[in-house]
């Protein structure tokens, strides 16, 4: 594997099988008596969070403090990010202060990367700008393969406000890789124009797609993205691409429906179909700790001179 | 070691454990990934024909609480962990195929130790090659095998290689 993780395309498909396999070793953990095992014990992990979030923060701190490594986390207000210093600078700060893994949310696309230049330890991006959520991807990956038990011809629709998320990009570039058959549905003007060439069918009619899924991924209309008016009005949006109770009666049986949260509720998924059995989104960030103990497990359980004793 | 002679052993082991534990009430087995978990199945059927309680079996995957990772370019590989009973207050056998230089049985206990608070944990193996790094010693052992320190012991079983058998090879 990489020693870092920035997009799903650092990724082989052995590779995303290798993190679902440990993950599945990993969620027994959460099941003992003291939920945490020595495994990354000294390391430190710092959390290098420029945007607000709940799950995500949480998930990673929870998963690192689970492994026994130190965590460290980094919000910007409160920080000497407030006084002006930059991302070069704060990273470099961490850096003089021993941080083996960065996992770093930013506004920014690209962030990251420009982390990587400056850091000898992993980067993990957790959110970048509208360019990808590599570890959302991978949680969601495992909650398919759980629910379905397989990935490989899957059949998923990605629906809604596509061209700014970066969940619907790195579980595109994901499910593409694994076999899956991608349908994003949205708005044309929520669907980025070069979607096609990611190995996906495109289209703007849900009701013509979900009779035939075994995956219905609901996306957050995120508006504080959204810098120009990309529909005429939420109530309508609401009401072509919603997921609504009426539309729930047409999928086929067993399909799973998703969300990444945080969810709207009314606008792409109604109240009471989030609330569904098949609505698998509480479960979604159960596995998000266990997807991600088993990356930070991967990504620094390694990364020794190999030697020759057992 | 030939088919006969691991039978026996274990059969041995078997006895050696209701003996020393005054049945069969409060042992569980725990078996340590790979082959100490088939190990200890064969010997939970074993007791079972003994005495005709059937103990309970654990799998142990110790990845998590090596002493070398990070020490290896690739972090190791994680098997499967599963103790579906309490430890608690129980007499907890743990079973290896082959003791060593006691690192896998240090990680083993710290291991059962994040599942409860065992009333004791003893040691079962099939076979004993010496040249421990630790002072760790087994309770019970199917045969001891002076070995030199670079020679490999493999314990082959019927379960996942189709035979049962114990070879010694020499690298050299």
């Amino acid at each position: 594997m990489n020693t870092h993780l920035l997009s799903m395309h650092d990724l082989s498909s052995e590779d995303v099988v290798r993190v679902l396999d440990t993950a599945e070793s990993l969620r027994e953990v959460g099941t003992r008596v003291i939920k945490k095992v020595p495994a990354l014990r000294g390391r430190t992990v710092v959390n290098l969070f420029y945007e607000n979030s709940t799950r995500t923060r949480i998930s990673f701190e929870l998963a690192a403090k689970r492994l026994s490594a130190d965590v460290i986390n980094f919000t910007t207000s409160g920080s000497s990010v407030s006084k002006g210093e930059s991302l070069k600078d704060t990273a470099l700060t961490l850096q003089a202060m021993g941080a083996d893994a960065v996992v770093i949310r930013h506004g920014s696309s690209g962030a990251p990367y420009q982390l990587t230049k400056w850091l000898k330890g992993s980067v993990i991006n957790a959110g970048d700008g509208t360019h990808e959520h590599p570890t959302q991807a991978l949680l969601d990956l495992y909650t398919m393969r759980e629910k379905l038990g397989r990935l490989e011809g899957l059949r998923v629709a990605i629906v809604g406000d596509v061209l700014h998320s970066r969940v619907a990009r790195s579980l595109s570039f994901g499910l593409v890789k694994m076999g899956a058959d991608v349908t994003l549905v949205g708005p044309p003007t929520l669907v980025p124009p070069d979607a096609p060439a990611w190995g996906v069918q495109v289209s703007t009619d849900i009701d013509a797609v979900l009779p035939k899924l075994d995956v219905c991924y609901m996306l957050r209309v995120q508006r504080e993205r959204q810098r120009q008016q990309f529909f005429p009005s939420v109530r309508e949006y609401a009401r072509l691409f919603g997921l609504t109770r009426a539309r729930v009666d047409t999928l086929p049986e067993g399909c799973v429906i998703m969300h990444p949260g945080p969810m709207n509720r009314g606008v792409e998924i109604d109240s009471d179909v989030a609330d569904l059995p098949q609505a698998v989104i509480e479960e979604q960030v159960t596995n998000g700790i266990a997807v991600r103990m088993s990356l930070l497990y991967l990504l620094l359980g390694g990364g020794g001179e190999e030697r020759g004793d057992g | 070691m030939d088919p006969g002679e691991i039978r026996r052993a274990t059969t041995r082991i078997a006895h050696e454990i209701l003996e020393r534990n005054k049945g069969a009430d409060e042992v569980a087995l725990i078996g340590i990934a790979a082959r100490g978990d088939d190990l200890a199945r064969r010997l939970s059927e074993q007791i079972a024909q003994i005495e005709g309680t059937k103990v309970p079996v654990g799998v142990l995957d110790i990845t998590f609480y090596r002493d070398d990772i990070g020490l290896h370019t690739e972090a190791p590989e994680v098997h499967e962990t599963r103790i579906d009973f309490d430890v608690t207050g129980k007499h907890v056998v743990l079973v290896d195929d082959v003791l060593f230089t006691g690192r896998t049985i240090r990680a083993a206990l710290d291991a059962i130790v994040d599942f409860g608070r065992a009333r004791a944990i003893q040691l079962a193996v099939l076979v004993d090659r010496g040249h421990r790094e630790l002072p760790i010693r087994a309770d019970y052992v199917g045969k001891n095998v002076p070995t030199r320190n670079d020679e490999i012991v493999r314990v082959l079983l019927e379960e996942v290689d189709g035979e049962d058998a114990v070879v010694v090879e020499d690298p050299r």
